[in-house]
């Protein structure tokens, strides 16, 4: 447990603003361990950027960093977004 | 549609400061009119925008505390004294004052008035925002959806809404609250005094077949100790919903 931790809820402005709608029903799943969840439910550290945590087995999901008038977003450890529409 | 609240781009809208009112020594609610708002679902939130002189902005995001009724909305702002955004907010901010804000945001912590069975609505500390708005709009909607709110507070002077929730609980309508204070109780005081575990939980919960859904807010180690607790007990971890408060508040 970490005190700098939230969850994704808490990004759902910023994932708005990138995706362009409510991203905090969409469902991710996990590429470490194959576990499908909400992204509100998905564990959130704010450092420099943002990271997300898989809930379950703590692989990092998605990194966004913001700076200035540009947003980096890297997927890596997500195998798939599905997206309401 | 229901996702017209919620789809598309997000705009910083401007906001005048309409009123202000103290809740608790480090709480107070800031009454917002914004022109244009969509409205929202109790749960949602919006994030705000300061901008300094020199250009600096900062950005926060903060749970609405009223139900969607109009172009006002309420943020109840709690004061975190090495924070960067919320002591401007609840000591600088007078009415008549203009910030920005967009939202409403999120959908995951969100109230859904067709749930089957029980809701149970747990709360630490300034948690309690979210769940006040849910607890508005199921009085605003004449819901008689079961609802049953753990609140748990450092002392009675900290528990923030507590003259409507007695009167939100004083309408036989189905809603409930029962409070636990962690550090100090008044004399004579005949509620919880300790923090909430996973006995307190059993004691005061649904079973899990009543359960619909269980909505939990509060800082981090408060919702982790409720969620793994509720899991315990047999709840389906589908329907405990958290959001957690952190630092990052300020």
């Amino acid at each position: 447990m970490d005190a700098l931790m939230l969850d994704g809820n808490a990004a759902a402005g910023l994932l708005q603003e990138i995706f362009g709608s409510e991203m905090t029903t969409a469902v991710g799943t996990c590429d470490g361990c194959g576990t499908a969840g909400e992204v509100g439910a998905v564990l959130l550290y704010r450092g420099a950027g943002l990271a997300f945590r898989c809930p379950h087995c703590g692989n990092v999901l998605m990194k966004i960093v913001v700076g200035g008038e540009r947003v980096w977003v890297d997927f890596r450890g997500l195998r798939a977004l599905e997206l309401n529409t | 549609m229901e996702g017209t609240a919620v789809l598309g781009r997000l705009n910083w809208r401007a906001a005048e400061v309409v009123e202000l009112t103290p809740e608790t020594s480090q709480t107070k609610t800031i009454t917002f009119d914004v022109p244009g708002w969509p409205g929202h679902r109790a749960g949602q939130h919006v994030d705000v925008r300061l901008t300094a002189d020199d250009g600096y902005q900062a950005e926060r995001s903060y749970s609405i505390a009223s139900a969607a009724d109009g172009p006002r909305i309420d943020l109840t702002v709690e004061r975190l004294d090495d924070g960067e955004v919320s002591p401007y907010l609840t000591d600088e901010l007078r009415t008549g004052d203009v910030i920005e804000l967009r939202g409403p945001v999120g959908g995951y912590f969100v109230w859904n008035p067709h749930a089957e069975g029980t809701v149970f609505l747990v709360a630490g500390g300034s948690g309690i925002v979210p769940l006040m708005a849910m607890a508005r709009q199921r009085a605003l909607e004449s819901s008689r959806i079961p609802t049953r709110l753990l609140y748990s507070a450092r002392s009675l002077d900290d528990v923030i809404y507590r003259d409507e929730l007695a009167e939100l609980a004083a309408r036989v309508d189905g809603f409930d609250v029962v409070y636990t204070l962690t550090r100090t109780q008044p004399a004579g005081w005949d509620g919880y005094g300790r923090r909430v575990d996973t006995d307190l939980l059993r004691e005061v919960g649904p079973v899990s077949s009543e359960l619909a859904v269980a909505f939990v807010c509060g800082p981090t180690p408060f919702v982790e100790a409720v969620a793994s607790g509720l899991v315990e007990l047999g709840h389906e971890p589908a329907r405990i919903k958290t959001e957690r408060f952190g630092p990052t508040g300020g």
